[in-house]
């Protein structure tokens, strides 16, 4: 079990080595490049002067070698200020250091955000916080729910409950985030007047007037993959030898479900809501820009949109590890919830 | 100038009007299908239950609208007509006496055609884009299923890789407008559409290896058919200008194929895994049959079931991707009609008009609706067998 363990984060960390080195390369393509700097220089700056400023914030070394610098296995050179010839800070916001250093990812540096004006750390980390607030109220919500609907579903297999509740959850899973989401507004903060359509406020204070909409619309594409998976599970269960003796021997049929059924019918779900973080996290960033919750989606997206290559890297870096690291668990909790499966 | 505005009932009674060729489309095939459903195998067996009935009706509704789009739509999706700007349901322009059916956007342009024809863009591109996933996926996961060992490895180290990346993430580094003045697009295009004619090049070449005149046909066929699309889609050079892509739908599809082939090579690898190990696979390999000919016309016709059902919920999905997209602002022309973008558009100002919003996520959740009911009944269909 340990050296399984250990080769996957082997392979993870590999995995994560070549997504970076992806990212990297995607992000510093030439006409992102020329974005960067357009953004960063006055108005109407000519050709050469973005070309000077791409040079001189050191964009313009080699691609490896700027890769290990942002890893931290290659020393972060300071750049040559051009009107006393001095070595200068790269960017004075972040406390760049004015000697070379090994200052990257490993080293726990991630850079500086040029969009902020603040080192990627101090923007990425309280985002991160917030964003873990939002997930946390969408589990709450979005476990117990599905779960519940899937085993009633899959407890009477071809009943009516379970056909509207199986034709409940293929409209649940036909419903993206945008779409719930503007329809839950529509209904609950248009007409109804119920709840804010903004969660803006709730980096102040989480309410349940303003923190509501987000939570549901997240939570409702998820319940209807959930129950689906639960429901099948269940099923399958439910036809088992040991539940028909259960039922011989006289116990009545909710404590056959109760006792006997669920938890073997619970091993199958928990590895589908492991595996529903990468989905929630594509989700998160359309709830977070749509009801405006500065979360980490929502930092996202503004990295994206204004070429911010370390910010943007950091992101990638933290959402390609979350996709790993929940992957990594859902097997090793598979194997231990259930004994029948061995890992070689 | 004043504008009148038609009842609400007599909005719906246009509305269902509008869609008239729509519904006789829809009676001739749905009414043949059921008559001579004993016939139509698995087809056939979706009218059997409700759920499939229901599935095929919107699916079909869906792709009749998208036919027909320039019969149903009063308007053009882009004109837009001042006095009709943030007009509510039902507001007749004073000029031609049509109404804005679902009324008019900020840009004072038809909701209603804008709906019709965004079921175009979406009923090209994901069914397209699933269709390509679907090649690659196969022609990758066969190999990797069959042979294992090194192939294996590597393919689904890639796999994986490809997995491990948020889709938001991906198409905000492959979808931007900067990304158009590199190669990289035209390059995986370049890949991407070549596997359909390998596919279809081994299929016939297994086949009909003894039959030299069959063989030269087919073969022939694929080759012209399938280079002249490729030269049309990759390089824009069709000889005879049929064939044609926009830049930044080749970018957004390429980006959708990119993103989806894993997954079906995921599905393709465990189906063949587990049937190669069947009797019939070790009486073609006893009989000496090629590698290529047992996965191609052994096993794939023996993983189809599984592959229909995800190639249902994957056209679904791939709809999202685009409303995705489109909603992100990412790819889409700006004034475009696709659902993401109407969607975008219309839940900034969600406070002071609700109207726009509501027509295309309706549209757009209804479709994926289809595809999912029906794939769930093809599912319960298949599994009586």
């Amino acid at each position: 079990m340990l050296s399984f363990i250990i080769r996957r984060l082997g392979t993870m960390a590999l995995t994560m080595l070549c997504l970076t080195m992806v990212v990297f390369f995607l992000i510093n393509l030439e006409p992102n490049l020329k974005k960067l700097a357009i953004s960063q220089t006055e108005m109407h700056t000519s050709a050469e002067q973005l070309e000077s400023w791409l040079a001189n914030h050191g964009y313009r070394q080699n691609f490896f070698v700027r890769y290990g610098q942002w890893l931290g296995v290659m020393p972060k050179q300071p750049v040559t200020d051009p009107a006393t010839g001095k070595p200068a800070q790269r960017f004075s916001f972040c406390n760049d250091p004015v000697v070379p250093t090994f200052s990257g990812v490993l080293e726990g540096d991630f850079g500086c955000s040029t969009k902020f004006k603040t080192t990627v750390a101090s923007k990425l980390f309280p985002a991160l916080g917030a964003t873990g607030i939002l997930m946390f109220w969408v589990l709450v919500v979005m476990v117990p729910i599905s779960l519940l609907i899937g085993i009633l579903a899959g407890m009477r297999e071809g009943s009516r409950t379970d056909r509207v509740l199986s034709v409940a959850s293929i409209a649940s899973t036909a419903t993206p985030e945008y779409v719930s989401g503007v329809i839950f507004t529509v209904i609950f903060a248009s007409w109804l007047g119920w709840l804010n359509g903004s969660a803006a406020s709730a980096s102040q204070g989480i309410t349940f007037y303003n923190f509501t909409l987000p939570v549901m619309t997240l939570a409702i594409y998820g319940i209807g993959y959930i129950a689906r998976m639960t429901r099948a599970s269940m099923v399958e269960v439910m036809t088992q030898q040991y539940i028909r003796t259960a039922r011989l021997k006289g116990l009545s049929f909710g404590s056959v479900v109760v006792k006997h059924a669920l938890r073997n019918a619970l091993i199958a779900p928990f590895t589908v809501i492991m595996l529903q973080f990468p989905w929630l996290l594509t989700g998160v960033v359309i709830v977070e820009v749509m009801f405006r919750y500065q979360g980490f989606g929502y930092t996202l997206v503004e990295a994206a949109g204004n070429n911010d290559i370390d910010l943007l890297l950091g992101c990638s870096l933290v959402s390609v590890f979350i996709v790993l690291i929940t992957q990594l668990i859902s097997d090793v909790g598979y194997a231990f919830l259930n004994p029948r499966i061995r890992v070689q | 100038m004043q504008v009148q505005y038609i009842s609400a009932f007599s909005v719906i009674l246009e509305v269902l009007s509008r869609f008239w060729p729509v519904w006789i489309a829809l009676i001739i095939v749905m009414g043949t299908s059921f008559a001579y459903k004993k016939r139509l195998a698995l087809y056939g067996q979706l009218f059997d239950s409700g759920v499939g009935i229901v599935g095929v009706g919107i699916c079909l509704f869906w792709l009749f609208t998208a036919i027909f789009a320039s019969t149903i739509s009063p308007f053009d999706p882009l004109a837009q007509i001042p006095v009709m700007k943030d007009m509510l349901p039902g507001a007749v322009e004073p000029q031609s006496g049509l109404v804005y059916l679902f009324g008019g956007d900020k840009l004072a342009r038809d909701v209603f055609s804008r709906m019709v024809y965004g079921s175009q863009i979406v009923l090209i591109i994901a069914p397209a884009a699933t269709g390509f996933a679907l090649m690659v996926g196969i022609t990758l996961g066969l190999p990797a299923g069959y042979y294992g060992g090194k192939i294996d490895t590597v393919l689904s180290f890639l796999a994986n890789l490809v997995l491990a990346f948020p889709v938001i993430l991906l198409f905000y580094l492959l979808v931007t407008p900067g990304i158009m003045d590199t190669p990289i697009p035209y390059a995986m295009a370049g890949v991407f559409f070549l596997f359909p004619i390998i596919f279809f090049s081994v299929l016939f070449w297994t086949r009909y290896k003894n039959r030299p005149d069959r063989l030269y046909i087919l073969l022939g066929i694929t080759l012209i058919v399938g280079g002249w699309i490729y030269l049309g889609l990759v390089f824009d050079k069709d000889p005879l200008h049929i064939v044609h892509i926009d830049p930044n739908q080749l970018n957004i599809f390429v980006a959708v194929v990119f993103a989806s082939s894993p997954g079906v090579f995921r599905i393709v690898r465990g189906l063949v895994m587990d049937i190669k190990t069947r009797d019939y696979v070790a009486a073609a390999q006893t009989r000496g049959e090629s590698p290529w000919y047992i996965m191609l016309w052994e096993i794939l016709p023996n993983a189809r079931g599984p592959l229909i059902v995800d190639a249902c919920l994957r056209i679904g999905y791939t709809t999202i991707l685009l409303g995705t997209l489109g909603y992100f602002g990412l790819g889409l022309a700006p004034e475009s009609p696709d659902w993401g973008t109407a969607i975008k558009d219309a839940s900034r100002l969600l406070r002071s008009f609700i109207h726009p919003a509501l027509p295309p996520t309706i549209a757009l959740m209804s479709f994926v609706l289809g595809l999912n009911l029906l794939a769930d009944s093809l599912r319960e269909q298949s599994m009586k067998d």
